[in-house]
């Protein structure tokens, strides 16, 4: 496959066209009609979870949010591959691969409502928490992935990160050091087109940015990521790629953040009306959802009731956050070191002989 | 006069400048079409073409390695890092280059650049978006650290700085980026770089801070002054090199110092205002220094942020304190 679409050619990989059609069969991802039923169900609850995220925080019962609206298939591919024992190694726009991974929603919302905890995802076995330094964490993938070689443990790193993550040093070095130590990374950019304003044109002058992992010595390929078949065979063709030892895969996932950079943003700024028309068309759960209504897999009607349920179950989850208990002081201080230092401790009981006197001030 | 915010004075100091020397370039992540995440640009890039004002790919340590390059050949970059937390993969740049090409080149380069970015807690923000890093920039040998408080000091420090033939930290108090306007002069001034501002004098103690803790502690001089205490309020407005003169004449006056600060306590911009008064006042001090600072720790998320911010009521327990000593 990487062969075949080589990133130098500026090839695209695609399965499935803007209305559903399959145009490539012969890479055609075998998927059972329960798992799609199951991938489509996801895709949708994620988009509907994000939409409220945002109205939530526009309600002022969520603080800063980054809208993943339109890369719900990058997320639905994962789903289709990250086993258990594989790793996932986020930035902070992937609510579907958190939850794919085991994250309960209800720990997306802690986070950005403004706790830690949110981000530990306890239930969720190898994940790590929320990065923010732009591309800072595509390198701990690199050094995961030496462990697992050097434990011989069968996992496989899936790590993200966005267009304008590439333009950093981390990436290059991430790819490079992967690439030397053979390492079973999988690098997934989820090219939405923007870094907060600034077009993926200004970014870079590369043809895409699959054709960076070239100079690496590494597998690299660009794929449709709102189309989610493209997205599971790519990724199951590097899943294979990685674990047979044959060492990193770079995918570009083209896709388009139809939503802001975060809630903070205003993409009017910087983007027309018109474009963003124009990338509607290939929206993600728009294109799976005629494939499976053609194919008689899907029922949209049911659509209705479905999102009814789920709206039921998001508010309930995020009820659940609201309610979480206030933040302690101790968690502040107690998780800065393995233990707690006699100057932190000092720090605390000092900060307490304040909250009493301040008390008394009343 | 216009009434201005801190981020309009900010703009207001870049738009002069430009005007004024065509070697001045601004760039960074958002800097152009946007104007900034926190609009500091705004307009600016229509005003001076792309040439002059533009978006820089994403990767800081990069937007300050090629102001250092733009700087050693002629132009005075003004570079913005989107926040105090995202500069640290421009830390190399900063500490082996900006700071040190005058030294190393025995002063045939010069590094005339500003480094702008906002900091400081108090906003809600996502990790990585609150921190007050200035001690860590003040410790760097080769810069100057400038930190303004009002509308009227960010425009005549922004000019001194954008004027200074060296590397210049600017460090911005974005929490009261648009809560302080004022009445600031629509003309060209400067305010020299390493001179402190006696805000309120007194008697009895002395209060320093700067940036955002500037509001904090003026409340803290209002409460003691109920209960007959006289602070003497010092804006450092540049943490390096620091105004000794004027802290340590005012200690010598009042006996006893007060410091305030949002970054972390250990190795801060505190201790460093202890050892000048320990050096240069001792005789004077009638109390131990009182540091009123951050946790020696990570900047809490947002619910759990009241517990690491400095409060008015904090600064005068500390005032309080050193009273009582």
């Amino acid at each position: 496959m990487f062969k075949e679409y080589s990133p130098l050619d500026d090839k695209l990989f695609q399965v499935m066209d803007n209305n559903g059609k399959i145009i490539n069969p012969a890479w055609m991802p075998e998927i059972s009609e329960e798992r799609l039923q199951k991938a489509f169900k996801d895709m949708l609850f994620a988009r509907q979870a994000d939409l409220m995220a945002v109205s939530y925080q526009r309600q002022g019962r969520m603080f800063t949010y980054p809208p993943n609206y339109g890369q719900e298939a990058i997320s639905g591919g994962l789903a289709q591959v990250m086993r258990d024992q594989d790793w996932l190694v986020p930035a902070f726009r992937e609510l579907g691969a958190w939850l794919a991974k085991g994250a309960t929603l209800k720990e997306v919302f802690l986070y950005f409502m403004g706790y830690e905890d949110g981000t530990v995802f306890k239930n969720a076995k190898n994940i790590t928490p929320i990065s923010v330094p732009i591309a800072s964490q595509l390198i701990h993938a690199a050094g995961i992935g030496y462990a697992i070689n050097y434990k011989k443990e069968d996992s496989v790193v899936y790590a993200i990160t966005g267009d304008g993550g590439t333009s950093i040093g981390d990436f290059h070095e991430a790819l490079n050091f992967a690439t030397v130590w053979n390492a079973p990374v999988v690098f997934i950019v989820q090219n939405n087109q923007f870094a907060i304003s600034v077009p993926f044109k200004k970014q870079t002058r590369s043809i895409n940015i699959a054709v960076k992992g070239i100079a690496y010595g590494m597998s690299c390929i660009k794929v449709d990521g709102n189309d989610l078949f493209a997205m599971t065979r790519a990724l199951r063709e590097a899943e294979a790629h990685a674990r047979e030892g044959k060492g990193p895969v770079l995918i570009e996932a083209l896709t388009y953040r139809r939503g802001a950079h975060t809630t903070s943003d205003d993409p009017t700024k910087y983007r027309t009306k018109e474009e963003e028309e124009q990338w509607s068309i290939t929206d993600p759960l728009d294109r799976l959802r005629k494939y499976m209504v053609a194919q008689k897999l899907w029922d949209a009607s049911q659509e209705e009731t479905l999102l009814a349920e789920y709206k039921k179950e998001i508010d309930r989850q995020f009820e659940e956050a609201e309610n979480y208990p206030a933040y302690p002081l101790d968690d502040v201080f107690k998780y800065m070191y393995a233990d707690i230092t006699d100057d932190l401790k000092e720090q605390k009981v000092e900060h307490e002989k304040f909250l009493k006197w301040k008390e008394g001030l009343k | 006069m216009k009434v201005m915010t801190i981020v309009q004075a900010i703009t207001d100091a870049i738009d002069i400048k430009l005007a004024e020397d065509p070697m001045i370039v601004t760039f960074g992540e958002d800097v152009g079409v946007e104007g900034g995440v926190f609009r500091a640009t705004e307009g600016l890039q229509k005003k001076y073409g792309e040439q002059r004002v533009f978006d820089s790919p994403l990767a800081e340590s990069a937007i300050v390695g090629s102001a250092v390059g733009m700087a050693m050949n002629g132009l005075r970059p003004i570079v913005e890092m989107q926040f105090c937390g995202f500069v640290y993969p421009a830390m190399n740049q900063i500490i082996s280059h900006a700071a040190r090409i005058h030294n190393r080149s025995r002063g045939r380069y010069k590094t005339p650049m500003v480094i702008r970015f906002p900091y400081g807690g108090g906003i809600n923000a996502l990790e990585h978006h609150s921190e007050s890093m200035e001690a860590m920039y003040g410790h760097i040998p080769g810069l100057k650290v400038v930190i303004p408080s009002t509308p009227y000091d960010a425009k005549g420090l922004l000019i001194s700085a954008i004027e200074s033939d060296d590397t210049i930290i600017f460090m911005e108090p974005k929490r009261i980026y648009r809560a302080i306007k004022q009445e600031v002069p629509e003309e060209k001034y400067s305010i020299p770089i390493g001179k402190a501002k006696i805000l309120n004098e007194g008697t009895d103690v002395t209060v320093i801070a700067y940036g955002a803790m500037i509001r904090e502690a003026q409340k803290a001089v209002v409460m003691a002054k109920k209960d007959g205490i006289s602070v003497e309020l010092i804006d450092l407005r540049t943490i390096y090199p620091l105004d000794k003169q004027t802290i340590v004449e005012s200690v010598k006056k009042t006996g006893r110092m007060v410091v305030v600060h949002e970054g972390p306590n250990t190795f801060g911009v505190g201790a460093e205002l202890t050892a000048i008064v320990n050096e240069e006042a001792f005789l004077s001090q009638e109390a131990p220094v009182v540091r009123v600072t951050g946790f020696d720790t990570i900047v809490p998320l947002p619910r759990g942020e009241h517990h690491y911010i400095i409060t008015p009521e904090k600064i005068y327990y500390g005032i309080q304190k050193s009273m009582k000593f």
